[in-house]
């Protein structure tokens, strides 16, 4: 790689290999976007316990009326379809199958080509999850609101700060791939209390105060309650909420960038 | 053909070395029980914090006891457990046959081919979950002070088999649907997700929802249904219908195989 080049052809570079990757990627995800709507579906989390929280008929959340709550399980259920992280599987299985050989000598880090994936496939995604909110409203009228325009910028920000948090952070369980067979099952392990904890079974006004505390000292509420909450136009703490996040991208980032470099010094191409 | 009874002896030594074979294989993983007794742990602890969310505000779920409702928890956890230790291993395969070509080989096995697909492997990692249900239902059964009389423990017996059954139809009939759509294994990852709603009794949601999960997707069936016989309350009419129902998927389940195989036109055609 040359790195005296001028700082506009270092980024011209960047651009048009940006728009190379998301493009492609792109093209490449709308060939699955059959299996993209069945993803989509299977986030159906939050719209089941909207029912089970609406049938429980009085809210006893502090803050929380009927109507909140369905915008805030509906805005809970967009913000998961949008964080939706998928990376250790990919590279699990490129490892596995040995086509991470011959992306080790392309002059570009694989995961960026990872990203673009993910990135295309969120857009993909945008129709269908766009199709089952429409649904949504069709039986719950009620249900659909116009988030103000802050609310929803703050939201889309929060959305692909959480998104970005996730990928950094199963990024490095997905380096644990060159060391064990067995780091998927950790990830699989790692998205229990997520699924608890981040606000998809309920929001966290409902928790016991104790095991909000704790909750909120963990990654996982930051990624689901925090977007949800501003998207739906709760109140949340809007610094706090994004300082948290960045905080956990930054600590994060590194530790994957450091076990990349140690994995590959292990990896010897067959078998990993 | 053979007579049915040694033709069933037969399969019952196939079910047997099939199981043996594979837990043998799947023993070199030891590491996996760990990550598995953690992962059934956690996810029944986050299971009770939620159901202990609606509880702890005086708040009970569709008219369920707090410990009626555990039943129903520890009926989904049984099943779950089910499904990892025969439903996902085996029919996951499915999938790859179709696309790499092998399910030519399965056809050609003197057996039942949806019988080699359903039961070939055997994992043991569902096993936690199978136990750790279980445990939950008997003691939380208990605990609601039901006293179920015999007949009423042996409807909750058949009605555990309808509803595996049924379970299994679904997962059967999702599975062979890759016949046409190769990419299909992520709608059994849609099926599990949704079944997620068997996790509480279908009386707490709301009307159009408990007719989606009764009718469409028969969630009821799987553990409301069976949960209600344990808790010595079951009526006759719902226990003749769940049994009608587990027929009936099964008999769906077996004619889709034999109208899949029609389409199947083996690899690269």
């Amino acid at each position: 790689m040359n790195w005296f080049r001028p700082p506009s052809h270092a980024l011209r570079r960047a651009s048009r290999l940006a728009r190379v990757l998301l493009s492609s990627q792109y093209a490449l995800m709308l060939e699955f976007r059959a299996e993209i709507v069945l993803w989509a579906l299977s986030g159906v989390l939050p719209l089941i316990m909207l029912g089970l929280w609406s049938g429980a008929g009085v809210v006893p959340i502090p803050g929380f009326t009927p109507e909140r709550l369905v915008h805030y399980f509906l805005a809970a259920f967009v913000v998961r379809q949008f964080t939706i992280v998928w990376v250790i599987h990919a590279f699990e299985e490129d490892a596995l199958q040995g086509r991470l050989s011959p992306a080790l000598l392309q002059p570009l880090n694989p995961f960026w080509r990872y990203l673009a994936a993910h990135l295309s496939e969120q857009a993909t995604r945008l129709p269908f999850v766009l199709a089952i909110v429409a649904l949504v409203a069709l039986v719950h009228p009620a249900a659909l609101w116009w988030p103000s325009p802050a609310g929803f910028l703050l939201a889309l920000l929060a959305t692909q700060l959480a998104f970005l948090v996730r990928f950094a952070i199963q990024s490095a369980l997905t380096m644990l791939c060159f060391w064990s067979e067995r780091a998927a099952a950790l990830e699989r392990l790692l998205l229990i209390p997520y699924l608890f904890l981040s606000g998809l079974v309920a929001p966290l006004e409902a928790f016991p105060a104790p095991i909000r505390s704790f909750a909120l000292h963990t990654p996982f509420p930051w990624m689901i309650w925090f977007p949800a909450q501003l998207l739906s136009g709760g109140t949340v703490p809007v610094a706090q909420g994004f300082g948290v996040l960045a905080a956990w991208g930054v600590l994060f980032v590194p530790i994957a960038a450091l076990l990349w470099r140690a994995g590959l010094r292990r990896y010897s191409a067959m078998g990993a | 053909m053979t007579s049915p009874l040694a033709s069933s002896g037969h399969y019952l030594l196939l079910l047997r070395r099939f199981w043996s074979t594979s837990l043998a294989a799947e023993l070199e993983y030891q590491a996996n029980f760990v990550l598995e007794l953690l992962a059934v742990g956690a996810n029944l602890a986050g299971s009770v914090f939620t159901l202990a969310l609606f509880y702890g505000q005086g708040h009970q779920l569709g008219g369920w006891s707090w410990n009626a409702a555990l039943v129903v928890l520890g009926l989904y956890t049984l099943l779950d457990g089910l499904t990892t230790t025969l439903l996902q291993p085996n029919l996951s395969t499915i999938v790859t046959h179709v696309r790499t070509g092998t399910l030519d080989f399965v056809l050609l096995k003197p057996i039942d081919s949806q019988f080699w697909l359903s039961t070939r492997t055997f994992s043991p990692w569902g096993l936690p979950g199978l136990f750790a249900g279980s445990v939950l239902v008997v003691v939380a059964a208990v605990r609601a002070g039901a006293r179920p009389g015999a007949l009423h423990l042996v409807a909750a017996a058949l009605l555990l088999v309808a509803s595996a059954l049924i379970l299994y139809s679904f997962w059967f009939v999702l599975a062979a649907t890759s016949i046409w759509f190769v990419k299909v294994w992520n709608a059994t990852e849609v099926l599990r997700s949704a079944l997620v709603a068997g996790r509480y009794p279908v009386s707490a949601y709301p009307a159009g929802l408990r007719l989606f999960f009764t009718v469409v997707l028969p969630v009821a069936f799987l553990t409301t249904v069976p949960a209600e016989a344990i808790l010595g309350r079951a009526s006759l009419g719902w226990v003749l219908l769940s049994l009608a129902v587990a027929a009936l998927s099964l008999l769906i389940s077996r004619r889709f195989w034999i109208f899949a195989l029609r389409f199947y036109t083996s690899a690269s055609s």
